[in-house]
């Protein structure tokens, strides 16, 4: 009766157990952004710009000794297969506040006190795995912006289908896997900065889980370090 | 004051109110408090106090899942709960204690949603759980979800004539089959404590909330708080949550 997402090995879109999706990322995606990105695994499109550190107001939101991150999640309408109606809704909110928690410890947001660092996440085309998508595209953008930052911040997710942990899960797997996990980390400092699971699973499947996610999380990194470079290397 | 006054006690190996850093306030669980409701519990972490009400109505399946009841999860931060809350509609962290609580719900498959389909594509039972915050006196995740908990181990599903129902007139209990539990576990300076106090909770550089079902299966987990988490950490975390829900459970007939 239930459709079987893994046979032979393979996954419904052919790939391996532990292969991601096609990885893309560009640099200045939006020209009067203090830094911008756009990151794609497979059929989940997503761009980020960062604004700031600029003023913050209303004043009284302001922080005397650090900077304010603020994120936005926001899905376009059309990004899934029923149109989602504009605006921020009870998941876009929750997925905004993990994502801020996600990149504030990589951040040295104490370098300025009292202002605002923006970013604003558009999820453009929906395929699962959008809100660690978008931690990775706005990672960049924010060293893109020239932000001073500890470290980059890479996010994968992994998931449990038909007893196989998998990673980069598209949007089917999500919808029915037995486990999902969306998971960021700080790779050289080896910190986890996000992790959120649903579905049922062991401790031991769980902590299995985690040590897939960190080593996919380091082969991400490697790619987003030489999308980084690659434009200054460009430069006369 | 009162945080630095706590944070200098956790550094001692001490809380402000004296208790283990294993330990909980006294937990007091009261169900079936709300008349009107079909289920309710009155659930306090010491001076944290929830109230959780779930109401049935009849509505319309989700498409994907034509046969099964539909859940729904609600949280509101009243302002006479606390300085801090404002009224209005929900806020961040209203809304993601709600979907935390959800999801430890849904995920640990603790109701059998398909027995609540009356037609298939046409007419379900639509659960809410609804969660008021009384006081907030420091971990309100762990005290709603349990409040929610018990408020569906009370919920009895109202009688229909001719599709209507009936309120006041029960056919039968819901189907509960599970009891998740929710555990958070706050990280500082190197220790590790549960069910925090608002004074210290303020000053937790990290959290980890880890919903575990009776047969210690993880159902939902969720990072909470600025500082990162290393690997040994959550395996800690995970392993005093799996000791302390069969603490709560144990409370919960």
């Amino acid at each position: 009766m239930k459709e079987k997402l893994i046979s032979d090995g393979k996954r419904i879109d052919g790939r391996k157990a532990e292969e991601f999706r096609p990885i893309e990322m560009k640099l200045d995606i939006v020209s009067r952004a203090n830094g911008s990105a756009s990151f794609r695994f497979g059929n989940s499109v997503v761009v980020a710009s960062v604004f700031g550190p600029r003023a913050l107001t209303p004043r009284h939101l302001q922080k005397p000794d650090s900077c304010v991150l603020r994120c936005r999640y926001n899905m376009a309408p059309f990004s899934v297969d029923d149109r989602k109606n504009p605006g921020p809704d009870r998941r876009s909110k929750e997925i905004s506040k993990v994502t801020r928690l996600a990149l504030e410890p990589a951040i040295f947001l104490e370098e300025f006190p009292k202002a605002t660092i923006d970013a604003y996440i558009e999820v453009l085309q929906a395929d699962g795995s959008t809100r660690v998508t978008g931690i990775n595209a706005t990672s960049l953008a924010l060293v893109d912006s020239g932000v001073p930052m500890k470290d980059l911040v890479t996010a994968c997710s992994v998931g449990k289908i038909d007893d196989t942990l998998i990673v980069d899960l598209n949007g089917k797997e999500d919808n029915n896997s037995e486990a999902d996990i969306a998971f960021a980390m700080m790779p050289s400092k080896d910190k986890i900065t996000l992790l959120q699971m649903d579905g049922l699973l062991t401790k031991q499947e769980f902590l299995t889980a985690i040590k897939m996610a960190k080593s996919y999380c380091k082969k991400i990194y490697e790619l987003q370090k030489k999308t980084l470079k690659e434009k200054y290397e460009n430069v006369d | 004051m009162q945080e630095k006054y706590a944070l200098e006690l956790i550094e001692k190996g001490k809380r402000i109110d004296g208790r283990k850093f294993e330990e909980f306030r006294p937990i007091e669980i009261k169900p079936n408090v709300i008349k009107n409701s079909e289920g309710s519990a009155d659930v306090r972490f010491g001076d944290t106090r929830v109230i959780a009400g779930v109401k049935l109505n009849i509505g319309t399946p989700y498409p994907d899942t034509p046969e099964e009841g539909m859940l729904r999860v609600g949280a509101e931060f009243s302002p006479l709960a606390a300085p801090e809350f404002e009224s209005g509609p929900p806020g961040e962290d209203a809304i993601e204690l709600a979907r935390i609580v959800d999801r430890g719900i849904r995920e640990s498959e603790c109701i059998e949603l398909k027995k609540l389909c009356l037609t298939p594509e046409e007419k379900v039972w639509c659960l809410f759980v609804d969660i008021h915050i009384i006081n907030h006196q420091g971990n309100l995740l762990d005290c709603s979800a349990l409040a929610s908990l018990v408020a569906l181990l009370n919920t009895k599903i109202p009688k229909l004539e001719d599709d209507k129902i009936i309120r006041n007139e029960f056919e039968k209990p819901l189907p509960v089959v599970f009891k998740p539990i929710n555990i958070t576990v706050g990280k500082i300076s190197d220790k590790f404590l549960i069910d925090p106090r608002f004074e210290e909770e303020n000053i937790l550089e990290s959290k980890l909330s880890i919903a575990i079902r009776d047969d210690d299966k993880i159902c939902s987990v969720q990072k909470q708080e600025k500082m990162e988490l290393s690997l040994e950490d959550i395996e800690r975390m995970v392993d005093i949550a799996l000791v302390k829900s069969k603490e709560i459970r144990k409370l919960v007939k």
